[in-house]
């Protein structure tokens, strides 16, 4: 009966899905089909890598790891490298749904940081080459907010009542809470989550929180329609080119820091032409013009290092050290800061649960 | 003759096969099964915690269909009873706006109805704020429209009012006239010809209206999330968690969808039952 079940699960989801038409392209040319997130590249680099190799890129967007999990549960997305964050990276190999990179193939690997590899989600570096940096923190605009902000407390606090807006994802708004009570983030005690949750629930229902939002932010904290938000620092550079008045803060109780790599699928059909790919974008080059482009810190040390020059040689004025060091966070504040790493499935499930209550 | 004409359906039906009953046929094998593909009964268990989303749901759905018929039935008479110039002019303004994709437009409410937006700035303007902390003794330094139940069901209402029209507008300008004149003949004043015959004979464009406005309403998730603040969930809300938040259970997604797809189902049956008994009524 489960199998028969399971079978026909099967045939109808092929039957809807070769509907849909997945052409996988002729044998004759070189392609390579990448998933990364929206506006997180500087396009002309797909041209020039097109240019320099003949290798034909489908370049494809996912809007957020949860849902490109999803896209590969289903198989309905047919990709060769993706471009997920840490803790999902850790899920996708605990799952075997990832291969193993050959290293000989993408030279540029030597030029990333060495603080950037064999993190938690890839203790021996076999799958992943690290993509972008970041970390999460709060926003506020100073002009509706008299204080300093230091702590995740004015995530939670009355005083800022219907100014506040909480982030859409379950993970992200439940670190804030267990940083604030000083616990792990990573945490699989479910006392100490469902403390959080507390924490998060309450608030909410004494209208601390305006929304729940995630790319609406944009919108609400440059128009000054909100006081305070949590962001990652890379968007926070964005919305500030637009109101200037936008403060960023990694918070004294330390914050969740992310790395978001490329990784090659193990079914992946164009294995050498994604780890070409990777390679060219590991570059220092590429990761010059990405970073100037998306605002988010390169894993590639000489990229890094080059950025102020180069911008002060693009733009014509020097780069903002406080601009650069929000995007690139100096060690110290890193040092406060947390990677995620992939939850049991007990405590993702729980997580699910805690958040469908808070939303009922 | 009517063998040939036949033959022409087959796209249509072959179609239907591939887009909308093997989704269906996926939705229900889903929801009967466990994470690792057996049968099982325990995603309905479920479904008692999340009472509270259906009837918001349901209630907000209702609320905006209400105010849609409301609105869109003196519009399609009015309209009906115009120039054909006019009509032509009345459709294409009810149209504009859906030459316009539907997320930019929900969007763009957003920043109509911030409490730092258009709105807001220009009661500010014009002293409205002003006036009504005057007159409240309150303190207000903008008035709350967005992330409201009511901002939710404005944006229900806006984005699918020509649903409603387009409908009713279509069969109540068919109506055969001589209908009409006959009433009158009959000694009915102008109430009388329009309860008892424009009203019964629009029915079948109300109904319509009625289903193409509720159902997009009901299972709404964009909507909610713009406007409504993401605050309170709605049914498309957690069936869209379900699918692409953190806990991936397509199983206990395609559950809810089954659930909320029977309510419609039968809500739309006992309605059409209802229309039925009326029709009958007025033929008789």
């Amino acid at each position: 009966m489960k199998k028969t079940l399971a079978l026909a699960m099967m045939m109808v989801t092929i039957l809807t899905l070769t509907a849909c038409g997945g052409s996988s392209g002729g044998s004759k040319d070189r392609v390579v089909n990448v998933c990364s997130w929206g506006e997180y590249i500087d396009e002309s680099l797909i041209d020039q890598f097109e240019d320099e190799t003949g290798i034909k890129v489908n370049y494809q967007t996912a809007e957020s790891n949860e849902a490109l999990y999803s896209l590969l549960k289903t198989g309905a997305g047919d990709y060769d490298v993706i471009v997920p964050s840490d803790y999902m990276i850790g899920r996708l190999i605990a799952e075997d749904m990832l291969a193993e990179l050959n290293y000989d193939n993408i030279p540029n690997y030597a030029k990333i940081d060495s603080r950037y590899k064999n993190l938690s989600y890839d203790p021996d570096n076999k799958y992943t080459v690290p993509y972008t940096w970041g970390t999460l923190g709060i926003i506020y605009n100073t002009s509706m907010v008299d204080e300093e902000i230091t702590s995740w407390d004015a995530m939670f606090d009355e005083k800022y009542a219907g100014q506040v807006l909480m982030i859409r994802n379950s993970r992200d708004a439940l670190a804030a809470a267990l940083l604030d009570l000083g616990y792990d983030i990573n945490t699989t005690d479910e006392a100490q989550i469902r403390e959080a949750y507390e924490l998060l629930s309450t608030a909410k229902n004494n209208g601390v929180y305006q929304a729940f939002v995630m790319d609406e932010i944009f919108q609400k904290m440059e128009g000054g329609n909100a006081a305070i938000a949590m962001y990652y620092a890379g968007d926070y550079l964005t919305m500030l080119e637009t109101n200037e008045d936008l403060a960023y803060v990694v918070p004294d109780e330390g914050s969740n820091w992310f790395v978001d790599a490329m990784c090659v699928l193990k079914n992946a059909q164009h294995k050498d032409e994604a780890e070409a790919w990777i390679n060219f974008i590991a570059g220092t080059d590429a990761n010059l013009a990405n970073m100037d482009y998306i605002w988010y810190a390169s894993p590639n040390a000489e990229a890094l290092e080059q950025y102020p020059a180069y911008y002060e040689e693009t733009y014509g004025e020097p780069l903002d050290q406080e601009t650069f060091e929000i995007m690139a966070a100096p060690a110290d504040v890193l040092d406060r800061c947390t990677l995620y790493e992939n939850l049991p499935a007990g405590t993702l499930t729980l997580y699910n649960d805690l958040w469908t209550e808070l939303g009922i | 003759m009517k063998n040939k004409l036949s033959r022409l359906t087959i796209p249509y039906v072959i179609w239907m096969a591939l887009f909308v009953v093997a989704p269906i046929i996926m939705v229900v094998i889903y929801a009967f099964s466990s994470a690792d593909g057996g049968f099982t009964l325990s995603n309905f268990a479920k479904m008692g915690t999340y009472a509270v989303v259906f009837t918001r749901s349901f209630k907000l759905a209702l609320i905006a269909t209400a105010i849609c018929l409301l609105i869109g039935y003196p519009v399609s008479y009015i309209m009906s009873k115009e120039g054909p110039r006019f009509q032509r002019i009345a459709m294409v303004l009810i149209m504009l706006p859906m030459w316009m994709n539907f997320l930019l437009r929900t969007y763009s409410w957003m920043s109509i109805l911030e409490n730092n937006g258009l709105l807001n700035q220009l009661f500010q303007k014009i002293g409205l704020i002003a006036l009504y902390n005057n007159v409240f003794g309150t303190d207000l330094q903008f008035f709350r429209m967005i992330n409201t139940q009511g901002a939710v069901v404005l944006g229900m209402v806006y984005n699918y009012l020509p649903f409603m029209i387009l409908p009713i507008y279509s069969v109540i300008v068919k109506l055969d006239n001589s209908l009409i004149e006959a009433a009158r003949d009959l000694g009915a004043n102008s109430v009388n010809v329009f309860r008892r015959v424009i009203l019964p004979l629009s029915l079948p464009g109300v109904l319509s209206g009625i289903t193409m406005v509720f159902v997009p309403s009901v299972s709404t998730f964009a909507i909610s999330k713009m406007l409504g603040g993401g605050t309170e969930l709605l049914l498309g809300d957690l069936i869209e968690q379900q699918f692409l938040g953190g806990a991936y259970n397509p199983q206990l997604g395609a559950a809810i969808s089954l659930v909320m797809m029977i309510i419609v189902v039968v809500c739309m049956w006992v309605m059409n039952r209802f229309g039925e008994g009326e029709e009958q009524a007025v033929m008789m």
